[in-house]
């Protein structure tokens, strides 16, 4: 049934600390999706920018897997460094890389050169966005990746209970709208014309990394928006193009959107005021990050609402 | 108020030979309780606990007014309580609060998320803030009363009783619905009704959409004392203008009578 959030300081409120947020929010919702966590951070804007690359899915039998992710840290660096980019610090884990780094080619270049090293995958790229995702409940990822410190404006998560596609890391959302910087979506529910819309965006050139009918609407608004419509219009615009029963919430470099399908078949609880808004699939989740009475409603069949930061 | 000594709650989960965690059923008794009157803080205990202390007091001590401080929008709280009592939740419940009950008279003070009254018997639920989607589900009698707005399919299946919101309610409410009423001050979404075998749904605002054979009734006195009494019942204050929708038995191949009555009629 996968459990949704997120959350949005509001009216320039400043960073705050979304990363402990959003592991307790996830955290409570642990029972709607015990396979996965990720979680969409996002920091305040500065000039660098910011990927976050993935050597090796959470379970791979491959005696040399060691060796082979070394070699594709070095890759990656090397090409990187080739297309133009400022490398400034990079981090990670043992499967994964964040890269820092200032650049003012074509993104879309960039990243298609890193995922040219094979077994590797971009989960997200921008300056501001960075997504984490991993097998496991949400303390287990967020100890992992040390989220809990993590400071920013405004984030999204997911807790995934797979039914749809595999258990591993390619299929946890949330989803990078590739090639577009800063936009990622969580997404409770299933699509059914998912495959129709996959073949009409990968004829335009984007491509998925998943069999996951998710991934498909970060891509779909993205390039609505990239055709010059606000986040507000291309949701409203997937009300009735996008087929199946969904509650999900996309987020921008500033802003914050949800939308429920017309049938209101998937849950929300919404909490809103003007420092900040919360949203989950369940108001336990909500509760874990403000701690006082709150008076919370659902959103209606065929809403869309978007926040600004 | 004394607090009741209790037993020790047990921090440290039990494990099964697969290694999985056992849940802990044992009571807390940690209510304070006076006469027949009890409260208990539920912040810190389980969904588990919280129900095994309210079904101790009402069951095993005889308490007939129980309070619940800070539920904290927990799911399942309240349900298949099966005696007369009052209870009382200091705050919001989550999903399924209260389903499966006959004869409780419940108040809540915040909101409750999706299915409250879900299989309700008899008795009355009054919720202060909105409800999820859901709301009184295959309700069979009693009272839900909703200070706050419904959300989609409310009193689905519904097989008696009276569904009553100051609000709004959102789509296909009274889907399948085979008997009882609702009373819906507010507007309400597209598929008002949709399906619907039998009962009556009032409503104040605007209709988004009847659904499939949902059509106006005519309205009765029947109707203006039944608005009259549940309003005075639950001080609501004046009634609004209601329009009145029925089944219009179009669609109409079954009869209304449970298993046992057609054994009397037959």
């Amino acid at each position: 049934m996968c459990g949704i959030a997120g959350i949005i300081y509001r009216n320039g409120g400043g960073e705050r600390q979304v990363g402990r947020d959003m592991t307790a929010m996830l955290q409570a919702m642990k029972h709607r999706g015990p396979d996965s966590t990720g979680f969409g951070l996002y920091r305040g804007t500065d000039d660098s920018y910011v990927m976050h690359v993935k050597l090796s899915e959470a379970v791979e039998e491959d005696a040399d897997l060691e060796q082979r992710v070394q070699r594709q840290r070095d890759e990656i660096e090397a090409r990187m460094r080739a297309a133009g980019a400022d490398i400034q610090d990079i981090k990670g884990t043992h499967r994964t890389m964040a890269i820092v780094f200032g650049f003012d080619g074509d993104l879309k270049v960039l990243a298609d050169a890193v995922e040219r090293v094979r077994h590797t995958e971009v989960l997200s790229l921008g300056r501001s966005l960075e997504i984490v995702k991993d097998l496991g409940d949400a303390e287990t990822v967020s100890d992992e990746y040390h989220l809990t410190d993590f400071k920013g404006t405004h984030a999204i998560g997911h807790a995934r209970m797979a039914t749809e596609s595999d258990v591993d890391i390619a299929n946890a959302h949330p989803y990078w709208a590739y090639p577009f910087p800063d936009v990622a979506v969580v997404h409770n529910g299933q699509l059914t014309n998912f495959h129709e819309w996959r073949r009409r965006l990968t004829r335009q050139g984007h491509r998925f990394q998943s069999d996951c009918d998710s991934e498909i609407i970060a891509v779909y608004l993205a390039e609505k928006m990239s055709q010059g419509k606000s986040l507000e219009e291309a949701m409203r615009d997937s009300l009735t193009e996008l087929d199946g029963v969904f509650t999900y919430i996309c987020v921008t470099e500033d802003a914050l959107g949800v939308a429920k399908d017309m049938l209101g078949a998937k849950p929300l609880v919404l909490y809103e005021d003007d420092e900040v808004v919360a949203l989950a699939s369940e108001e336990i989740a909500i509760r874990q990050v403000l701690d006082r009475e709150i008076e919370t409603h659902d959103p209606y069949e065929g809403e869309v609402k978007v926040w600004s930061r | 108020m004394e607090p009741v000594s209790g037993e020790q709650v047990n921090e440290q989960p039990r494990m099964d030979e697969r290694g999985l965690v056992e849940l802990d059923d044992s009571i807390p008794k940690v209510a304070e309780i006076d006469g027949t009157k009890a409260q208990f803080d539920a912040k810190d205990m389980t969904t588990r606990k919280i129900n095994a202390e309210l079904r101790w007091l009402i069951y095993e001590q005889g308490i007939k007014d129980v309070t619940v401080l800070n539920p904290s929008a927990r799911h399942s709280l309240g349900t298949a309580i099966l005696a007369r009592c009052r209870i009382r939740f200091e705050g919001s419940l989550g999903y399924f609060g209260c389903g499966l009950i006959d004869g409780p008279e419940i108040h809540i003070t915040g909101r409750v998320g999706w299915s409250v009254a879900e299989n309700m018997m008899s008795g009355v639920i009054v919720v202060d803030g909105n409800a999820g989607s859901l709301a009184g589900a295959a309700l069979r009698g009693g009272d839900l009363v909703v200070r706050g707005d419904l959300g989609a399919r409310t009193g689905i299946d519904q097989k008696g009783g009276t569904i009553i919101t100051l609000g709004n309610a959102a789509s296909m409410t009274g889907f399948m619905m085979q008997r009882g009423r609702q009373i819906i001050c507010g507007d309400v979404g597209p598929g008002l009704g949709d399906s619907m075998y039998d009962g009556t749904i009032y409503v104040g605002g605007k209709v988004a959409a009847l659904g499939i054979d949902c059509v106006p009734g005519d309205w009765t006195d029947a109707d203006t004392e039944l608005i009259g009494r549940k309003f005075s019942s639950y001080d609501l204050g004046e009634p609004p203008e209601l329009q009145k929708f029925v089944c219009g038995k179009k669609l109409y191949n079954y009869d209304s009578l449970e298993p046992s009555e057609r054994k009397l009629v037959l």
